[in-house]
């Protein structure tokens, strides 16, 4: 292996020789053309150059752009370029890389966008996608009018599924959390009731607070975090590999066939996995009242039941359905919005859950004033 | 470096999915500066070939020599060294959707390369260019057409000059212009760098055009036919299945019209 080199040699001042030597390969550094191109800038311009070969040995990719630098320079200046005695293969590589030549207007020039363009860009693009979740909403609207004349194409076999995956499969997790959230609300509520001899009240904080709030947000957050995740993933893949264009070429409509099938079957489980959440949560107090208060079973159970009226019931469970529907249509929409690419399906699944979290704790807030105010 | 070993031996290579094989004792031989078609018709195992070749997948037996050197019962590190002179276009490109153009090719260059960023640059530019790119390299994969993605997946595998170049079927949805570009390219590039190219290919002109040696998979027998220079299989091959597949099913049409 020997250094590569490029000399110049110019006993003429108008007529320029450069000597190449070496192993011009990647793996070793090289010299770069910079000396040629400055003199090449420099006045007297000359007016030809010429490549000698001064013992030229290996060479690859390192040796073809350096020279193809030297060539686009030559070109603008309008100097005459002698490449005869370059081997033949480095002639054809560079005669292959200019064949064909950039379409007009295709480079892409990359600018700097001023902060208050940037800004202003941001606001727009926020306006715009609240804009297309309205307009979701309707379309869904429409669809789910579809659906009950009966007009609507879908697998059956495929909205079973949803069921399962929404329904069955998210028990374990659900389970989980409320019972321990049911028993960190007993723990917190007796400490701070024994101190007036109100310990029995427990049961009343966990099971208002499970069954009217805790247990429809906490269940829309786990649902947020495992279906609404996994739907915009889904439909955001089938964006990309064209699945969502083949559904419309056969004349069924995404929104039909994709969409309304995953917001039922969120929107029928949501009720049934929150009143399992409210009694798991009510259990979890339970367990802890047990065995940090001196009282019985029988009497946790009559004060939880005078505690939480049908009202509260109801109450939750129209909460959760919002929710579930919130979680299901952020999946969707942010799915169906996905941009064709690995990354654009990450985003759009990051962006469902951030929405369908701030949906939930908005609409949360908002339901909270309308049942004060209505007395329920 | 060993000139007179063949670049590439595979020996009594047999690949399966679990139970299932797929062949068995595949055996030929690739010289430095071949154009090695692998053929056969569709679901015979072709790609499954290639991806043992290139170590993304484990042989159920048998073994694939470099440059007279075993590649899978060698240590995984050393695998990993001759992988980085390997060079693969996919099927369908398999750009990194998230990076431009030149980001696809400069990857490489960036991870086992010394060179400047505008060094890389230059490079992947010129990488573009050979492919006929050249003014789209700040285009993301996404906004330009399944052609252009293809040969800006050839314009990554050529990223670090491998010394063994694979494809996966590099006709299969190119216009028939472009289709001949890239087999002109793919000879360029064999004339030039005296790459070794082992192609995946069903287009029969392409592999005529091209391929000095290839070895035939049949689905049915589950083993290799022939291997060799694939214009003299067609003329001279005893099997019939092997001069039927190369004559584009005639030899077949003609004993039903007869």
């Amino acid at each position: 292996m020997t250094a590569p080199t490029l000399t110049l040699q110019s006993e003429d001042p108008s007529d320029l020789t450069v000597a190449l030597a070496g192993d011009w390969l990647l793996s070793e550094p090289a010299p770069g053309a910079d000396e040629l191109l400055e003199r090449l800038r420099d006045t007297p311009v000359p007016k030809r150059v010429t490549y000698a070969d001064a013992g030229l040995g290996d060479w690859d990719t390192r040796l073809v752009t350096t020279l193809l630098k030297i060539r686009r320079e030559t070109e603008t200046k309008n100097i005459e370029l002698d490449e005869s005695a370059l081997p033949e293969g480095v002639r054809q590589l560079m005669r292959l890389a200019t064949v064909t030549k950039p379409p007009q207007g295709a480079a892409r020039k990359r600018e700097n966008v001023p902060f208050l363009t940037e800004l202003g860009q941001h606001t727009v693009a926020m306006f715009v996608g609240c804009n297309s979740l309205i307009v979701f909403m309707g379309q869904l609207v429409q669809s789910c009018g579809r659906w009950i004349r009966g007009e609507a194409r879908y697998i059956r076999s495929d909205l079973v599924q949803y069921i399962q995956e929404a329904g069955a499969e998210s028990l374990p997790i659900v389970g989980l959390i409320s019972f321990l959230i049911g028993a960190i609300f007993a723990f917190v509520g007796i400490i701070q009731l024994e101190q007036f001899g109100a310990g029995i009240y427990t049961a009343n904080l966990v099971g208002v607070a499970m069954v009217r709030e805790m247990a429809p947000i906490m269940t829309a957050i786990v649902m947020a975090g495992r279906i609404g995740a996994a739907y915009a993933a889904q439909i955001g893949t089938m964006r990309v590999n064209e699945e969502i264009d083949a559904l419309t070429t056969l004349g069924l409509n995404p929104m039909d066939f994709l969409v309304t099938p995953r917001v039922i079957a969120l929107v029928v489980m949501m009720p049934l996995l929150t009143a399992y959440a409210s009694a798991l949560g009510v259990a979890g107090g339970l367990a802890v009242s047990l065995v940090m208060l001196d009282i019985s079973l029988i009497q946790y159970v009559q004060q939880t039941i005078s505690a939480v009226g049908l009202n509260s019931v109801f109450g939750g469970l129209f909460k959760c359905v919002v929710y579930g529907a919130l979680v299901a249509i952020s999946g969707c929409q942010q799915g169906m919005a996905s941009g064709s690419s690995a990354l654009a399906v990450g985003q759009a699944t990051t962006s469902a859950v951030v929405q369908s979290i701030i949906l939930i704790v908005v609409s949360a807030s908002v339901l909270t004033v309308i049942y004060i105010n209505l007395g329920i | 470096m060993s000139a007179d070993k063949p670049h590439i031996r595979v020996e009594n290579l047999t690949m399966a999915y679990g139970d299932f094989v797929i062949q068995r004792n595949l055996n030929f031989t690739i010289q430095r500066g071949d154009i090695f078609t692998i053929m056969g018709g569709s679901g015979c195992g072709k790609s499954t070939l290639m991806k043992i070749m290139i170590g993304l997948k484990t042989p159920a037996t048998g073994e694939v020599f470099y440059n007279g050197e075993p590649f899978w019962s060698g240590s995984a590190e050393r695998r990993e060294r001759y992988k980085r002179r390997f060079g693969t276009l996919f099927q369908a490109g398999a750009l990194w959707s998230s990076m431009t153009l030149a980001e696809n090719v400069s990857v490489a260059l960036d991870q086992y390369t010394e060179l400047s960023e505008s060094e890389i640059r230059d490079i992947a530019l010129y990488k573009l260019s050979l492919v006929g790119l050249a003014g789209f390299e700040d285009y993301y994969p996404s906004e330009i057409s399944g052609g252009m993605r293809k040969r800006a997946g050839l314009a990554r595998a050529m990223a670090l000059d491998p010394e063994i170049l694979f494809f996966d079927e590099p006709s299969a949805g190119l216009d028939p212009i472009n289709a001949k570009l890239l087999d002109d390219l793919i000879l360029e590039l064999r004339d030039t760098l005296e790459t070794t190219v082992v192609v995946v290919n069903h287009e029969l002109p392409s592999i005529f055009a091209t391929s000095n040696n290839s070895v035939f998979l049949d689905a049915e027998t589950k083993t290799q036919l022939a291997t060799g220079d694939p214009k003299r299989l067609r003329d001279h091959d005893p099997h019939h299945t092997v001069r039927n597949f190369l004559a584009r099913g005639t030899i077949d049409a003609e004993a039903k019209t007869l």
